[in-house]
């Protein structure tokens, strides 16, 4: 993980020192802004059209992947859907890899064979992540099966959306999990959205989605998404009884989607894109932003200074420009290399 | 007769077959939405919103709820973004729909679902947003497989399927979207598995399906030039299969290549070999010969991906190559792919 925790020691908020908690408090701002930072670049880039793969852009909800993947210890696994940029990188995939990925390179995380959904750093514990709905939230719990199997102190943390809970394999997993206690750490980041169709056009009022875990026997939580802080506190607090054999937990996050489903735009600059109005996501743009709020609150206590936000960003940016410019110079793979690695 | 963009073809088969037969309904994602499944449920979603359903992502469940509708007198449409998703659906239309009617022995009725799906074709779209599953679901008997290319047809063939007893799955290329003909305002049926020569010629058969119908024409229209008088089949339904049409051509040729947006290994393209090879073996002057996508996923990089799928200028050159004429290098016939991104 980009600023991982080296060690499976999990910190106990009671008894931890302030010295600690600021520096994870500094590291999951540093790291949304890492994640801003590099998707809002690829979104700069894309109309330029030579990233010729479709990208499902997840501005605005960094602070579920970055709360997460910073309570995660070396050993756990992680794995993603279609919006998997975030998870990725806060889980420590290289941005140039990326960049290469999207590109169609050589370089690339998937040799650019995979493209913007099927990414993988299974050496930082980014397993995979996969474009068909649901198909992560059963892998992620096999591995977390593995890992009960061999006794192993490992978290399997699958991360999707509000639609994949309306696929069978959903209720399928979450049913085997709960039943056979396998430690897996089950991320919904409900966006409200599933391409066009608001979450009251597909679940019944009143109906939640961590209610559906809830009734399968499985611990849930649900929680602001947009709250890095609340994400990371949560996480950290039940990671040591989901390693310790008390079965799944269930985390429901709630957050927003800035950019359209797929691609770059926002929809309010969209013609005949009606689906959600401007001033909502404004609201969420503007009143709700995981970075801004984040940023707000350490600055006013002191924990960061403007300065030190400010010299991040400035190496983060030369870093960020630094590997476009390296992935846009990739080597196009050979067409003698289409047949290999299908076996 | 005018001419229609494909998407309003099968948009006024929609809309006649809901005219004519109030038991008609159409479900699934993204139908009711502005841009309304390709535009091609706009006009369905205006005039008959109580009969439009827009439904959560449950593939397997939803095949089964319009299965069941179908039992009740339902006429089921159902619609997938993208024809991979089918496979979630599969075991609904194959261990059920596709075995309903000869199961029960006609006493349980009949289940006569329409259901719809694109396929994609470039831009990335990768290994899991391109597959067109129709060899795969042609290997049942009970359900009927079709691939329209043209707008006529498209309308035609889905104004068919809504009269049927039996079960039908319609495939889409996303690249026949681009496609434009005349289209009778009339309701017509064009029937299911009936073949259609699309272009007359005494030299050399080529039966294509859906899309590569198109690259066989311009292949055609090359090899005329070169004195080659090409024969263009489009197969428009793979089961029923249309013997009779293609055993006619090759009688006549003596020469077949068999071009298909799929794979070859138990493909529909080696079903028609198959079909060469024991009813008209001793009329054919050359081996047949497959094109089909590459023995591979589909990959996303751009060389790679251009390398995957059978185009104009290799089916010219196989031509020539089968009739033991020279070819130029330079065949400067292949469609541009000027697809725009996002998606
Ligand atoms: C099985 C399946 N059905 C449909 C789709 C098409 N699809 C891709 S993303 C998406 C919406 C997903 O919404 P959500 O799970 O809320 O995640 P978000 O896009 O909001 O991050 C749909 C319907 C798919 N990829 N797989």
């Amino acid at each position: 993980m980009l600023q991982q925790i080296e060690n499976n020691e999990v910190i106990d908020q009671s008894t931890s020192n302030t010295s600690i908690q600021t520096n994870i408090e500094k590291e999951l701002l540093k790291n949304m802004i890492w994640l801003r930072m590099c998707e809002e670049t690829l979104v700069k880039l894309y109309p330029e059209q030579e990233m010729r793969t479709p990208c499902h852009f997840a501005t605005g909800q960094e602070a579920i992947a970055t709360g997460v993947c910073q309570a995660l210890s070396q050993g756990d696994v992680v794995y993603s859907h279609h919006r998997c940029h975030n998870h990725y990188l806060a889980a420590g995939g290289s941005f140039f890899k990326l960049a290469a990925e999207l590109y169609g390179r050589l370089e690339g995380c998937s040799n650019g064979k995979g493209g913007s959904v099927h990414l993988t750093a299974r050496d930082k514990g980014f397993i995979i992540s996969s474009a068909i709905l649901g198909e992560d939230i059963a892998v992620a719990a096999g591995s977390a099966f593995a890992f009960k199997i061999d006794k192993l102190p490992y978290v399997a943390v699958p991360f999707f959306g509000d639609a994949s809970c309306e696929e069978g394999s959903f209720y399928e997993t979450l049913n085997f999990a709960s039943l056979n206690k396998i430690p897996a750490l089950f991320i919904c980041e409900n966006n409200l959205y599933s391409t066009e169709s608001h979450i009251d056009i597909r679940a019944a009022s009143g109906a939640t989605i961590h209610g559906r875990a809830k009734a399968l026997g499985i611990e849930t939580a649900a929680i602001d998404g947009n709250n890095v802080f609340e994400v990371y506190n949560t996480v950290k607090s039940v990671l040591p009884k989901i390693r310790s054999g008390n079965g799944p937990f269930f985390l429901e996050c709630a957050t927003y989607r800035w950019r359209e489903h797929v691609g770059p735009n926002f929809d309010y600059n969209v013609p005949n894109r009606t689906y959600r109005s401007k001033e909502e996501q404004e609201y969420w743009i503007n009143e709700r932003c995981p970075i801004k709020s984040a940023k707000q609150l350490l600055l006013n206590n002191g924990t960061v200074t403007a300065v030190e936000i400010e010299n991040w960003e400035a190496s983060m940016q030369i870093e960020i420009d630094d590997a476009i410019k390296r992935a846009k110079q990739g080597t196009w793979p050979d067409v003698s290399s289409l047949l290999e690695n299908v076996y | 007769m005018r001419n229609l963009k494909f998407a309003e073809a099968v948009s006024e088969g929609i809309i006649q077959g809901m005219e004519a037969d109030p038991n008609v309904i159409l479900m699934g994602n993204s139908i009711s939405y502005n841009s309304g499944a390709l535009g091609t449920t706009c006009e369905a979603n205006k005039r008959f919103s109580h009969r439009v359903f827009e439904t959560p992502s449950m593939e397997n469940a939803i095949t089964g709820i319009a299965i069941g509708a179908a039992a009740m007198g339902k006429r089921p449409i159902l619609y997938h973004a993208r024809a991979d998703f089918l496979f979630l659906a599969m075991d609904q239309m194959l261990n059920l729909a596709a075995k309903w009617k000869y199961m029960y022995s006609g006493n349980a009725g009949t289940v006569p679902i329409v259901v719809r799906a694109v396929v994609g074709k470039g831009w990335g779209q990768g290994a899991t947003h391109s597959q067109s599953l129709h060899s795969l679901f042609a290997h049942f008997p009970g359900i009927n497989v079709v691939l329209p290319n043209s707008p006529e047809d498209a309308k035609g063939l889905l104004l068919s399927a809504l009269t049927l007893d039996s079960p039908t799955v319609i495939f889409e290329h996303r690249t026949v979207y681009n496609n434009v003909g005349p289209v009778n305002e009339e309701r017509y049926f064009t029937p299911i598995g009936k073949a259609k020569i699309v272009r007359a010629g005494k030299d050399i058969t080529i039966v294509a399906t859906s899309h590569m119908v198109t690259e066989a024409t311009i292949a055609a229209e090359a090899l005329a030039k070169e004195g080659v008088d090409t024969e263009v089949i489009d197969l428009r339904t793979i089961r029923p299969l249309d013997e009779e049409t293609i055993l006619e051509s090759i009688k006549k040729t003596g020469h077949l290549l068999v071009v298909d947006t799929s794979w070859e290994l138990c493909g529909v393209s080696s079903e028609i070999a198959g079909l060469a090879a024991e009813k008209a073996f001793y009329h054919l002057k050359s081996p047949v010969r497959r094109m089909s996508t590459a023995n591979c996923p589909q990959p996303v990089s751009l060389p790679l991906e251009s390398a995957f799928f059978p185009k104009a200028s290799n089916i010219v050159r196989n031509v020539l190559n089968m009739l033991g004429k020279n070819s130029s290098d330079n065949i400067d016939i292949d469609l541009k792919d000027n697809f725009k991104g996002p998606y």
